[in-house]
């Protein structure tokens, strides 16, 4: 190994007052505000913040690059001793691959669906000359047996579409490590996994890096993950520093607000919900099968309740099913097998024989605000549209309605009513779809993820909101989602979900106090908390079961 | 207003010269009558005149009319019926193109299968056969141009919006039990307009340049009625003489087509975000 002799401690990384501009329109803002960052040899530093925080373009400006449409404008770049600022692109060629390393989000983006894993590893230490074919192919196979992939022989001769995404994000860390980098960037790597995936991504990751003495960095918007892995953090906002620190000293005593807002963000809890006392549930599902084209079933023998005014948080990773229970419900896909009742009523299995009324009942909130809304539509429109179609409401009836429902979603009428919602922040635009669900005047309101596109401190306003209402008009939730957060923080009962069966349901108290089962287990056992010692902890408790033969799950697959 | 000024302010060179020569077609086209010398079919002096002479500025056709005058009413009669033509072709391809995402199934089936079967016939030879048998009226000779051409608007606007009708706002709009015509106008078209209306200027040429094909064969818009196809036909001996006369109306086609294309260039860079690399 190259750097083997370097120990810890000397500056590899120096960036001071480092500036950049992006592009919008045919202006260009900027978007890093003059941040020093300094990255010691083997050190691990942890990029935080949320999104347009500049963490994502300062990773990238650290390997002396711009993506396109920004530009890095002041500032210097310092790599072990070299101006990346001033090098010439063949340098910076020769440089990126073999000595900086780059981990994407997305490693199934990242990949050539057209090349074996094993080729496209390959590629990097043949192309800079520093090692043949043959040798790199051993080496492969060496690093993916420690990154603990299956049949780390053979799986690197298949292609990226046949293994899974949390092995595809390991075979991607595996190729970053090809030519023994100095440096990897690891860009929210795990951020697209299941939380029981991203458990041996994230120890994969740990144990490589230790054992190569890389320095990374790592960027995430997520302090728990980030906990886990750096030694040091940097918490950004806008494009400025607000806060650097020791890993665990930041975590025990955080020293700004805005950081303080970022630790407890998971920590709200909703009281619960007086039960439904009537004898019928506002909705039942019962023994709902449903497959799609009939050959894989999604959905088998699924039963739910909802009682009225409560929140029942249905959980799983996906290929849960989770998400088809909600097209059966609202009736976008019949179940080959079961009902749906709402009110103790039977609905018809297909939501084009179901009546206005049934329809206006049971409404629903997407996951991604950006597509649930069209941005063609102003938003007088888009909350007036349900208040027409449902009640005929007219001209200024209307508008007064739509002016009432805007403010209780805390937005001022006069300023948003006219916006079209590519004028709106994320958040906004979901707080509009909550508005024009509540405008056909539901009993219940079905969430599909609807804060998993969100920023944490967003998603807690969100979530917030979402109970206000819940409060002040007694509707019912149904709430999809695989983050067990959320689940902690809104839910009155948890239906725990896994390829396509309930595994587990019960009051949100049973649930999160063991004994629990196996997958339950799992799934709570494996989101990351604040404390630093959380994963190695973890890990070592598996194994110690595991070794008194007790069951324990390791993936969900399993 | 003060945003069409910006808006034009920002557009490269090649857009405001396609804009011009559009303004300019559009212009001559309405006030044909005010600017024409004479009438359209009048016949004002001996045939074959040079330009210049006797006062023709542009000198005088194979019949002895002004070339001038035909010239302009050319402009009118050309792109009059080309540009009902093409709407008539986005009208008839873009409603069964959306109505066949939106619905589905065997509806678009049907349709697309009956657009393969349109479009494996070449297009030329199945309108010259049709307007063979029913004789070219103007009338016809649209409607026969517009459902051949509509079969290529049809899989576009399919295309565009299969991408628009599987988003989460038009479930919500399917969920709350709104109906196809109301999916289809207020959800789905605006959203899929961008390509379509640049595919409205590229499919005008289209039209004009067939429409002048076919006027170029004799099966077009008849005599006596200026048009420009026709007009190349019945000047083109005079190429064999050297006189540039029957590249006059050509060449009007050719700008105008020139024109409309930097137009949508411009327009479709505009809508898509497309930026050029430095």
């Amino acid at each position: 190994m190259r750097n083997s002799d370097a120990g810890k401690g000397d500056v590899l990384l120096e960036m001071r007052g480092l500036r950049i501009e992006g592009q919008s329109e045919d202006q260009w803002n900027e978007i890093v505000h003059g941040v020093d960052v300094t990255l010691r040899r083997g050190e691990v530093l942890g990029l935080i913040g949320e999104s347009g925080a500049g963490k994502s373009t300062i990773g990238i400006a650290s390997m002396g690059f711009a993506r396109p449409g920004c530009r890095i404008t002041g500032g210097t770049i310092l790599f072990d001793g070299m101006d990346l600022r001033a090098a010439s692109d063949e340098q910076l060629r020769k440089l990126r691959g073999s000595r900086i390393a780059y981990v994407a989000q997305s490693a199934a983006a990242a990949f050539n669906p057209a090349h074996k894993l094993i080729d496209q590893y390959t590629e990097a230490p043949v192309q800079h000359g520093v090692k043949p074919k043959a040798e790199a192919e051993r080496e492969a196979m060496e690093l993916y047996r420690r990154l603990r992939l299956p049949d780390p022989e053979s799986i690197g001769f298949r292609y990226p579409h046949q293994v899974s995404g949390g092995q595809l994000q390991r075979a991607m860390t595996a190729m970053a490590m090809a030519c023994h980098p100095d440096l990897i960037i690891f860009d929210e790597p795990t951020t697209a996994l299941d939380v029981t995936t991203q458990i041996e991504v994230l120890a994969a990751i740990k144990d490589v890096v230790e054992e190569f003495n890389t320095a990374a960095i790592y960027i995430t918007h997520d302090l728990a993950v980030v906990a886990q892995m750096a030694d040091r953090i940097m918490v950004l906002r806008y494009g400025d520093l607000i806060e650097e620190g020791n890993a665990r000293g930041m975590l025990a005593d955080p020293k700004e607000t805005y950081t303080r807002q970022l630790l407890a963000v998971r920590s709200y809890r909703k009281e619960e919900a007086p039960p439904d006392e009537s004898p019928v549930p506002l909705l039942e599902v019962r023994n709902v099968t449903a497959s799609y084209g009939g050959q894989v079933i999604v959905l088998d023998d699924v039963s739910v309740k909802v009682g009225r005014g409560r929140t029942v948080a249905v959980v799983g990773e996906s290929g849960s099913g989770k998400s088809t229970l909600a097209r059966v419900i609202t009736g976008l896909l019949p179940p080959s097998e079961g009902s749906v009742l709402f009110n103790g009523e039977e609905l018809p299995a297909s939501y084009k024989n179901r009546n206005r009324d049934q329809l206006r009942h049971a409404q629903m909130i997407y996951q991604m605000p950006d597509t649930a809304l069209n941005p063609r539509q102003r938003i007088r429109d888009v909350i007036g549209r349900p208040l027409g179609f449902y009640l005929g409401l007219k001209g200024a009836e209307r508008e007064k309605r739509t002016r009432e429902l805007l403010q209780m979603i805390e937005m001022d009428p006069d300023e948003f009513i006219d916006r079209l919602p590519g004028e709106l922040s994320g958040g906004q635009k979901q707080r509009i779809c909550i508005a024009r669900a509540l405008a056909a005047e539901p009993e219940l309101i079905i969430c599909d993820e609807v804060t998993s596109a969100l920023d944490q401190l967003v998603a807690e306003e969100i979530l917030k909101l979402l109970q206000r209402l819940q409060d002040e008009l007694g509707v019912t939730y149904l709430f999809i989602t695989h983050d067990l957060a959320t689940v902690r923080a809104i839910s009155d009962e948890v239906v725990v979900m896994l390829e396509g069966k309930v595994v587990e349901q019960g009051g949100k108290a049973d649930i999160f106090t063991p004994p629990h089962d196996p997958y339950t287990d799992l799934l709570l056992s494996s989101v990351p908390e604040m404390d630093p010692d959380w994963l190695d902890d973890l890990l070592a408790d598996r194994a110690a079961r595991k070794a008194r033969g007790e069951k324990v799950m390791e993936s969900a697959d399993q | 207003m003060e945003r069409f000024w910006k808006l034009l302010k920002s557009a490269p060179p090649t857009a405001i010269f396609g804009l011009l020569v559009i303004a300019l077609y559009v212009f001559v086209a309405l006030f044909a009558p005010v600017l024409a010398p004479y009438g359209e079919s009048e016949i004002v002096g001996p045939e074959f005149l040079p330009r210049g002479e006797e006062g023709f500025i542009l000198g005088t056709d194979n019949l002895g009319r002004d070339m001038l005058t035909r010239l302009i009413y050319g402009a009118r009669n050309t792109i009059g019926i080309a540009f009902v033509t093409t709407c008539l072709a986005f009208l008839i391809g873009g409603v069964f193109g959306l109505v066949a995402t939106t619905l589905g199934g065997w509806v678009d089936q049907l349709l697309g299968r009956m657009v393969d079967v349109l479009m494996a016939i070449p297009t030329l030879i199945f309108a010259l056969l049709i307007l063979t048998i029913t004789g070219t009226s103007i009338p016809v000779l649209i409607v026969v141009i517009a459902v051949l051409d509509s079969t290529r608007v049809f899989r576009l606007a399919r295309a565009v919006s299969m991408n628009i009708v599987v988003l989460d706002f038009v479930e919500a709009a399917r969920l709350r039990g709104e109906g196809t015509w109301w999916i289809i106008t207020r959800e789905i078209l605006p959203n899929s307009l961008p390509p379509l209306v640049a595919e409205f200027g590229l499919r005008f040429c289209f039209v004009f340049l067939f429409i002048s094909a076919l006027s170029f064969l004799g099966l077009g818009i008849k005599p006596p009625l200026a048009d420009w196809a026709s007009m190349v036909r019945d000047m083109r001996t005079l190429i064999s003489f050297a006189d540039p006369t029957p590249l006059l109306p050509a060449g009007a086609i050719a700008l105008l087509t020139v024109g409309v294309n930097f137009v949508v260039d411009w327009f479709l860079h505009k809508t898509s975000g497309i930026r050029d690399e430095k």
